[in-house]
């Protein structure tokens, strides 16, 4: 009875896993089939023209992993504690009307990511929404969608430090000088990372709202009537029950941001100058762009590998808290 | 102490109705926008009334190939969902159920297959269903996404809190392994037939990206690869705000209706255990 699954997981997952591992080390150039005669193994080198080539490639990679990164430290943390503060609100039992709110909430975790790109586009446009909003204030907002300019050079720069340290231009990583890695996400993904902050937060919330319920009502009141206050039961009592919810959110927070790819094709294909590049959209670029088949499946093996690495290293952390925990 | 509690009442209504107006107003400006001109769109764009009422945005979405996408998008989600259905709750039952050798394998390796990341499948895909022909067809965009790992999952949990004895009724009766799968078991797993439904439909009608590397055919693009190359300029020159802000909430239509029907059982995870 397992059978269709089992033939459909290894025509879909398996064989196809194995047929980009074979390519990810061949030459194949996208024509025929990568089984084919003419096709030759080439060892590591579509890897190493990646990691320690010096050259475009491995230009690109650092740059999307620069920005990827940054990507996810700011939406990973955001998210959550917003996740967690909507579904504190709406799990409030004397709050009127809370189904409405948590369906408002949560509504924009159903759309499409086509429609909510299109949206944002729209929002940030150089006459859209939060420009508009910009101007009533008094200000000016920027060119968003055209504006490569990284969030911390810009307050470098407003700062005084308008040109980079010779120490940190001349050095780099991945083919990126420490400057750069520097520079903070562009103007124009803090627009991306806003859509997915907003687009994600209701899906979370939605996990977090059992586990809000599953919380003993006796445990708070116990701690009301220790005179506990507000925050002091946040972090004491509603926080510690949360932990394992927490981890959930955080861990599927991890692996579905590094692999962000719809925004990034609809919405900038990575421009302005490679600043919303990301691994993902990379490998697609080099492979069905490009047509170098092995260098874009290299690069979808490294995004997996980093994948993997990060959630492993989650693992270690909650394991040893737990150990400590109990010493 | 009254007031206090009455104004820190009135702040969190505050805060909740903030980002309520956050999370839906950018869907009324959508609705809003769709009937505006392109002039009105780019002048108030803050507005979700239009000044003048126009369908200008939608006769021109119905010049483009519209109505392909969408036939496209319901044969795909159909075939997913009513694939994912029968086979997702087969695997579950065989997982949860029979006994057979390898079956501690097969769900440790279906559990390692829900942790592949997708994007990592974009080539692979592609390299496979070139492979087996199926590039540029119907079958090559709906088959990868049937497969299907977390929906296996669900239905093998499912079917574990369901107790043997009414099985046993069934094979008492003389009924076969199918036929007490089939009339016995499936009608008891409504409420986890009807979360998969959901999942599967929502899922395959909003996919992007599988859908994408599936085809590179016009006629076989569907809403969201469709719709996408409107947005990514090549379709047409310009911003073409009006246009393209209809054609995402016509897309959006259909899941919002499966949303709003189904939302108890959507939204059921919170509510379960409130006690009022």
């Amino acid at each position: 009875m397992s059978a269709p699954v089992i033939v459909l997981l290894l025509a879909f997952l398996v064989a196809p896993i194995g047929m980009a591992a074979w390519v990810s080390v061949s030459d194949w150039n996208g024509i025929g089939s990568p089984f084919a005669a003419g096709v030759h193994a080439v060892g590591a080198r579509n890897y190493t023209a990646l990691l320690s080539q010096p050259g475009l490639p491995q230009q690109q990679l650092g740059e999307s992993l620069r920005n990827n990164l940054y990507y996810v430290i700011l939406v990973v943390p955001v998210q959550t504690a917003l996740a967690l503060a909507l579904a504190l609100f709406v799990s409030r039992r004397r709050l009127a009307g809370r189904g409405l709110f948590r369906t408002a909430y949560y509504f924009p975790s159903i759309t499409s990511s086509v429609a909510v790109s299109i949206l944002f586009l729209y929002i940030f446009g150089t006459s859209g929404v939060v420009n508009a909003i910009v101007g009533h204030l008094g200000g000016q907002g920027p060119n968003w969608f055209n504006d490569p300019n990284g969030l911390l050079h810009i307050i470098a720069s407003g700062l005084g430090l308008t040109t980079a340290p010779g120490a940190l231009a001349n050095h780099g990583f991945l083919g990126v000088s420490w400057w750069d890695w520097l520079a903070g996400p562009s103007v124009a993904m803090i627009a991306i990372i806003t859509l997915a902050i907003w687009t994600t937060s209701g899906t979370f919330m939605l996990i977090f709202l059992p586990a809000i319920y599953a919380i003993p009502a006796d445990l708070t009141e116990a701690a009301i009537m220790d005179g506990a206050s507000a925050w002091q039961r946040f972090r004491k009592v509603t926080l510690p029950m949360l932990r394992p919810a927490l981890f959930l959110v955080l861990t599927l927070g991890l692996i579905s941001t590094w692999q962000v790819f719809d925004q990034i094709y609809l919405m900038s294909q990575g421009n302005p100058a490679g600043t919303t590049l990301t691994p993902a959209f990379l490998s697609y670029l080099t492979s069905f762009g490009n047509q170098q088949w092995g260098q874009g499946a290299a690069i979808a093996f490294i995004l997996f590998a980093i994948i993997v690495v990060l959630t492993i290293v989650q693992r270690l952390i909650i394991s040893e808290r737990r150990a400590d925990g109990v010493s | 102490m009254r007031r206090r509690r009455l104004v820190s009442r009135g702040l969190l209504y505050l805060v909740v109705v903030f980002f309520a107006v956050l999370y839906i107003y950018p869907f009324l400006l959508d609705i809003g926008t769709a009937f505006k001109t392109e002039a009105d769109a780019a002048a108030h764009p803050l507005s979700p009334i239009p000044q003048h009422w126009v369908l200008s945005a939608f006769s021109a979405l119905a010049q483009q190939d519209f109505a392909l996408w969408l036939a496209n998008s319901v044969v795909v989600a159909v075939f997913v969902t009513l694939g994912r259905i029968v086979f997702d709750s087969m695997a579950g039952y065989a997982l949860a159920r029979l006994r057979f050798r390898g079956r501690g394998g097969l769900f440790a390796a279906i559990i390692a297959v829900m942790a592949v990341p997708s994007v990592v499948l974009l080539i692979p895909t592609f390299l496979v269903l070139k492979e087996l022909n199926l590039f540029n067809s119907y079958p090559g965009m709906i088959l990868p996404l049937m497969t299907d790992a977390a929906g296996v999952f669900i239905m093998r949990q499912f079917f574990l809190t369901i107790h043997p004895s009414i099985e046993e009724a069934a094979k008492i009766d003389g009924a076969g392994i199918f036929r007490t799968f089939w009339s016995v078991v499936l009608p008891t797993a409504r409420p986890a037939l009807l979360t998969l439904m959901i999942l599967s439909f929502q899922g395959s009608w909003n996919n992007f990206s599988m859908i994408l590397v599936a085809h590179s055919s016009p006629s076989l693009d569907t809403l969201t690869t469709g719709v996408g190359r409107l947005v990514s300029g090549q379709l047409g020159a310009g911003t073409q705000y009006p246009l393209q802000l209809a054609a995402a909430l016509a897309m959006t239509i259909p899941v919002a209706i499966v949303f709003f029907v189904f939302q108890k059982y959507i939204m059921r995870s919170g509510e379960g255990a409130i006690k009022e």
